[in-house]
């Protein structure tokens, strides 16, 4: 069992601010903890969590992996960027965070280098202007505005990834039934040639949830 | 805490921004030098990511002169030492970084990098 990360630190307040881990953060943690012997033997140097909110992920993922991976977070929410930090520093993982969006920041340098890229996005499905207005703000309503689908923000990530995935990388997506998991799937082996598979699903109250994987097609 | 190993990584990536864009050039940078646990198995396996002549030149304008100019077949304890104290030790908690192409200034403020553009310079 890997524990939990203590959010202790984290108040009431904080979370008028930044996204609360959720079932649909829970059940990340759970398919990380599932694949952590995989996701050991593929000897990873560079980990990047978008959208790292709270900070909970990337350091669950610390406690799996240990020290001699470079873990670097991103969120366009400037006080998720500073919660992430205190998570870090609070549970010893050594996270470097960044207030960017997506991955725009290393897409440069990190072409083809990232072992790890976890995206646990704003899915719920809203209208355009919505999803468009909370990019912008960079507050909390950015947690969850998808957008048509809800996946508004999900799918510029989505014609990345090929870009910066390592040759053994793996990717983890979090999606709703709404954000329609079988045209995710087969647009990314299309497109891409990603192959991609639910490796977890659940139902958690309204929502249906599933954590999505994928890896370079090696045939 | 922009470390130098992610300044390392970090490039401008505003509109039609794609060459020369890289490294942002430190201004105002107030250090800070916290200490890291000295992790030699992690500096080996970043080695090779790591544009060398740009963490040099950072690492020199921030006042820190221990790394030679080429990189050292031999990686002896000493190397991994000063490497390990440039990457992961100096902390840049306030300042900005500019893009040596386009200009555009990147702020730092209380140890992050504020790396977001506005709507209209996205590429
Ligand atoms: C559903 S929350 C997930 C938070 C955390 N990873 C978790 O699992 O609990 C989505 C996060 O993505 C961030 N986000 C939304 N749009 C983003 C973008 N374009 N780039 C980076 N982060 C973004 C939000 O600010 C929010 O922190
Ligand atoms: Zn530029």
């Amino acid at each position: 069992m890997i524990s939990t990360p203590d959010l202790s630190h984290l108040r009431t307040a904080d979370y008028d601010q930044v996204y609360e881990p959720a079932e649909d953060t829970f059940i990340l943690l759970d398919a990380l903890e599932e694949d952590a012997e995989g996701l050991k033997a593929i000897k990873p140097s560079v980990c990047l969590e978008i959208g790292s909110g709270s900070g909970c992920v990337t350091s669950f993922i610390g406690n799996i992996l240990g020290p001699s991976v470079l873990y670097l977070c991103t969120d366009i929410n400037p006080y998720a960027c500073k919660c992430t930090r205190w998570t870090g520093i609070q549970n010893k993982v050594d996270i470097n965070v960044v207030n960017g969006s997506l991955a725009t920041p290393f897409g440069f340098r990190l072409v083809r280098q990232i072992d790890i890229i976890v995206f646990n996005p704003p899915y719920v499905p809203t209208s355009e202007e919505e999803a468009f207005g909370a990019q912008i703000s960079r507050d909390i309503g950015g947690a969850w505005a998808g957008g048509s689908d809800g996946m508004q923000v999900t799918n510029i990530l989505l014609n990345q990834i090929e870009a910066l995935l390592s040759p053994s990388g793996r990717f983890y997506l979090v999606a709703l039934k709404q954000n329609n998991v079988p045209n995710i799937i087969q647009t990314m082996q299309e497109a891409y040639r990603l192959k991609g598979e639910v490796v977890l699903q659940r139902r958690a109250g309204r929502e249906h949830l599933f954590i999505i994987r994928f890896v370079r097609n090696l045939s | 805490m922009v470390r130098l190993i992610t300044h390392n990584l970090l490039a401008c990536h505003a509109k039609d921004c794609n060459t020369n864009n890289f490294p942002l050039a430190f201004k105002d940078a107030q250090l800070e030098i916290r200490e890291a646990e000295f992790n030699p198995e992690f500096l080996k396996g970043f080695l090779p990511k790591i544009e060398w002549t740009a963490l040099v030149d950072t690492a020199r304008q921030l006042g820190d002169t221990s790394l030679p100019l080429e990189q050292p077949e031999m990686l002896d304890d000493e190397f991994l030492k000063n490497l390990h104290h440039v990457l992961l030790e100096i902390h840049v908690e306030e300042g900005s970084m500019t893009c040596p192409n386009c200009g555009h200034v990147y702020p730092i403020s209380n140890g992050i990098p504020n790396m977001l553009l506005a709507e209209h310079e996205i590429g």
